[in-house]
């Protein structure tokens, strides 16, 4: 298995995902050794994690990760950071060709390479596992053309390509050509907690908390700010709610090359004061879980959202959901609000009349954690199994 | 006739910055102003240590010096509140050193906003309070009452004049921008129109930004600036219009500060008085000004001057939706604050309006690198406005808290 991250030394979600399928596979006898680009400890007891690089977690995720396809190949960091893409390429072609093992599994863009090359050099089936294009992450343009080429060239030859929903493959027969054929959806799933779901006294947003007891209710909305996530239509629906129920604030939480010009347009709209930016926060830190459980309602109103496990996330902490239509989670869960990113008066609609009425609000989440409850990586997990017995011939 | 005159006018001024206050501070820390971290520009006592040894110190030794040594030297300061506040809090003997100067008799202290706000253009009432509370603190604390008015960044439209008329002040001051002087000269006394009594006096920007700005830089071709050559451009200026006075508005911290001492500014303060006066000048204060010459012209300023940027208007502090956004909040809040009897949310309300904490979230230059950035203590304009949003939700928590007859 190739990928660029697994936690707790992890920028996105991707390396959430990567590592629950992982166990999940292990579990029904799959024996994996996950390649990374980068030393670091892990306690990892179902599989074996094998270094290509001498360079830490840190240094590796400072040259960039899957998000960060803008600047790759560019000038000075774009440059290093292309240039450890390609080191990764060759480190995994020399494993390859010593290693024993069946399948090449390479998880998004910056591994694609690297799987191609163990193809060659092993003669091994090669399974794409597909998290995000250039496409969405350009919400719909074309994006970075080396990337671009890279997933291009990287998707034909692959033996077959897992997509993380239908809206995914959609995307990569539409975009990339592909035939339906190839591409097999597997759906990501979250892995269930038992966590103290209610908000507690010690909730790390004290202002919300008093806010809240105060009649306010909290909109959070939780990832990169980048245009891929539609968060400007978002404050465009913010500000129709406000109009309509000025005790509603928007928690905004997450950095990234949109944020400044987001705050920008929250003042245009003359609503700063409703929409709070709390910029990064550490993905498996009680502020972030904090986030969520100050909740009344969560939105993901991406333009273009391969899948969004953030939303499963959202539901296992105790809120009620509203995620785009052009979205992989709108596929798996039913009891939540979709709408299209695009179409900010039914988004008002839906944030106002979650905020407005409590039992609408209970029932849609313990509904949704039902579903969450059962959304597993069990299927998922035999699917991909059955994929690996078709083209390595190997039933384990 | 009356002599040539200099009027030499110095800005004190330091704002109680916001320290970084998160998301996760508000509802918990109920202190904004209090960042004691190691060199952080947002450590207010930091700056004020910094800025006495660099400027104030120093330049209150020379003037002090020259205002005992010169009978004809004289010099008008204005200092907020916010200053004298975190004098008396962490500087006393640099408190004491202007004590010394205004005690000589020649200093004459100017009057504005004790919390150096824009109040005057949001809320008239706020704006009244607050030049009392100064007024009331420079008598507290130099015992003198002022006679002459500016308001935050020489800000000033006809209302302005209007209103320091009939509030019994003899002068008020602004920028002396080109557009507005038309065919005029900075270098008369003016009389605002639909006024009685007032004189306005107008900052001759070539001359004080020649020192204030210009001073130490090495492109210029009048580097270095000496003494006696500033002295002959303001008789040339003078001569030109045969004016009567060369206003030299300028901040306080352009001594030390703005221009470190080796760009050699105390030298050419120290011989200054000696160069104007030894050629047959002599040096006034605003008000003295305001007395001793008539009126040139009547002046029609209807919209809002200042002495900031190429655009001399307001536009550095309410130029942008994050600083209209931010004001409009604040301002809006106002009547509750007042009905509060919390005079720790009334303080810290009014802290808040004072006029950096926009100034620091100016998009205008941003990428440039220039003065503003020069003057932040933040890494951009969004962190400011992040930090001081922040602040102000929880004060408007604290006023909830208060009204609701809770302490906490």
């Amino acid at each position: 298995m190739l990928g660029w991250e697994l936690p707790p030394h992890h920028a996105g979600g991707m390396g959430i995902a990567c590592y629950q399928m992982c166990k999940e596979l292990s579990s029904r006898g799959i024996d994996i050794e996950f390649i990374l680009p980068y030393t670091a400890d892990f306690s990892i007891p179902f599989m074996k994690v094998t270094p290509s690089s001498g360079l830490s977690a840190t240094e590796v995720m400072n040259l960039g990760g899957v998000y960060d396809s803008e600047y790759f190949a560019g000038q000075g960091l774009g440059k290093q950071f292309s240039s450890h893409h390609d080191y990764f390429a060759r480190q995994v072609a020399k494993l390859a060709s010593s290693a024993e093992f069946d399948i090449i599994h390479a998880h998004d863009w910056l591994t694609f390479l690297a799987g191609m090359e163990a193809k060659r050099v092993s003669g091994k089936p090669l399974i794409l596992h597909v998290h995000a294009t250039q496409f969405d992450q350009s919400a719909g343009g074309s994006g970075n053309p080396i990337v671009r080429e890279i997933e291009q060239q990287a998707l034909l030859m692959a033996d077959h390509v897992y997509a993380v929903s239908q809206y995914t493959k959609n995307v990569i027969v539409r975009e990339y050509g592909l035939l339906p054929e190839k591409v097999t959806v597997v759906h990501n799933a979250m892995e269930v907690t038992y966590e103290e779901l209610e908000v507690d006294a010690s909730n790390a947003y004290k202002y919300l908390v008093e806010m809240k007891k105060r009649g306010y209710k909290v909109v959070v909305n939780a990832g990169r700010k980048t245009i891929q996530k539609g968060l400007t239509h978002l404050l465009d629906a913010a500000e129709l709610v406000v109009r309509q129920q000025p005790k509603t604030l928007f928690l905004l939480v997450g950095g990234g090359e949109q944020e400044e010009e987001l705050m920008e347009y929250a003042a245009e709209k003359g609503i700063s004061e409703n929409v709070l930016f709390v910029g990064w926060l550490n993905g498996t830190g009680k502020h972030w879980r904090d986030s969520f459980k100050i909740a009344d309602v969560f939105i993901m109103p991406s333009v273009s959202e391969p899948f969004g496990l953030v939303a499963l996330e959202a539901v296992g902490y105790g809120a009620p959901v509203i995620v785009s239509h052009q979205s992989g989670v709108a596929e798996v869960l039913q009891n939540c609000y979709k709408v299209d990113f695009w179409d900010k008066e039914k988004m008002a609609d839906q944030i106002l009349s979650l905020v407005e009425y409590e039992s609408m609000r209970d029932e849609m989440w313990q509904n949704a954690y039902q579903e969450y409850k059962n959304i597993s990586w069990g299927k998922s997990a035999e699917i991909m199994h059955n994929t690996y017995s078709q083209h390595t011939g190997v039933s384990s | 006739m009356s002599k040539k005159a200099v009027v030499l006018y110095l800005h004190a001024h330091q704002p109680w910055r916001v320290k970084p206050y998160s998301a996760f501070d508000m509802g918990v820390d109920h202190f904004y102003f209090n960042d004691e971290s190691d060199g952080l520009d947002t450590n207010n006592k930091f700056i004020i240590d910094k800025v006495s040894e660099k400027s104030y110190l120093p330049t209150n030794a020379v003037l002090k010096d020259l205002l005992l040594k010169y009978p004809d030297f004289k010099v008008s300061l204005s200092i907020t509140g916010t200053l004298i506040e975190q004098l008396e809090a962490w500087r006393p003997d640099v408190l004491k050193s202007f004590q010394e100067i205004v005690a000589t008799g020649k200093v004459e202290i100017v009057a504005e906003t004790y919390y150096h706000s824009l109040a005057f253009f949001y809320s008239r009432a706020e704006f009244v309070r607050q030049v009392a509370a100064h007024a009331q603190k420079i008598r507290d604390v130099f015992g003198v009452s002022p006679t002459a008015f500016r308001n935050t960044e020489l800000s000033y439209n006809n209302e302005l004049a209007k209103w320091a008329d009939e509030a019994g002040y003899k002068a008020i001051i602004t920028e002396g921008w080109d557009p507005i002087l038309g065919w005029r000269s900075p270098n008369y006394v003016y009389k605002p129109v639909q006024t009685h009594n007032i004189k306005l006096l107008m900052k001759n920007y070539k001359l004080s930004d020649d020192v204030a700005f210009r001073f130490s830089d090495k492109n210029w071709s009048s580097w270095p600036l000496s003494a006696p050559t500033f002295s002959h451009w303001m008789s040339e200026s003078l001569h030109a219009d045969n004016g009567d006075i060369v206003n030299l508005f300028m901040d306080y911290e352009t001594f030390g500060e703005h221009q470190w001492a080796d760009t050699g500014i105390f030298d050419f303060l120290r011989s200054l008085p000696h160069e104007w006066t030894s050629n047959g000048g002599t040096f006034k204060t605003i008000t003295q000004a305001a007395e001793a010459y008539e009126p040139a012209d009547e002046v029609d300023i209807h919209h809002t001057v200042t002495w900031a940027d190429t655009e001399r208007d307001l536009t550095a502090w309410t130029g942008n939706a994050m600083q209209q956004d931010f004001m409009h909040s604040l301002f809006s809040i106002e009547s509750e604050v007042m009905q509060c009897d919390d005079v720790s949310i009334v303080a810290d309300w009014r802290k808040l309006t004072t006029s950096d904490h926009p100034y620091y979230m100016c998009t205008k230059w941003f990428n440039d690198g220039d003065v503003h950035a020069y003057f932040s203590p933040y890494t951009s304009p969004y962190d400011a406005f992040t930090y001081s949003m922040n602040a102000l939700r929880d004060l408007k928590l604290r006023l909830l808290w208060s009204q609701e007859g809770r302490n906490n």
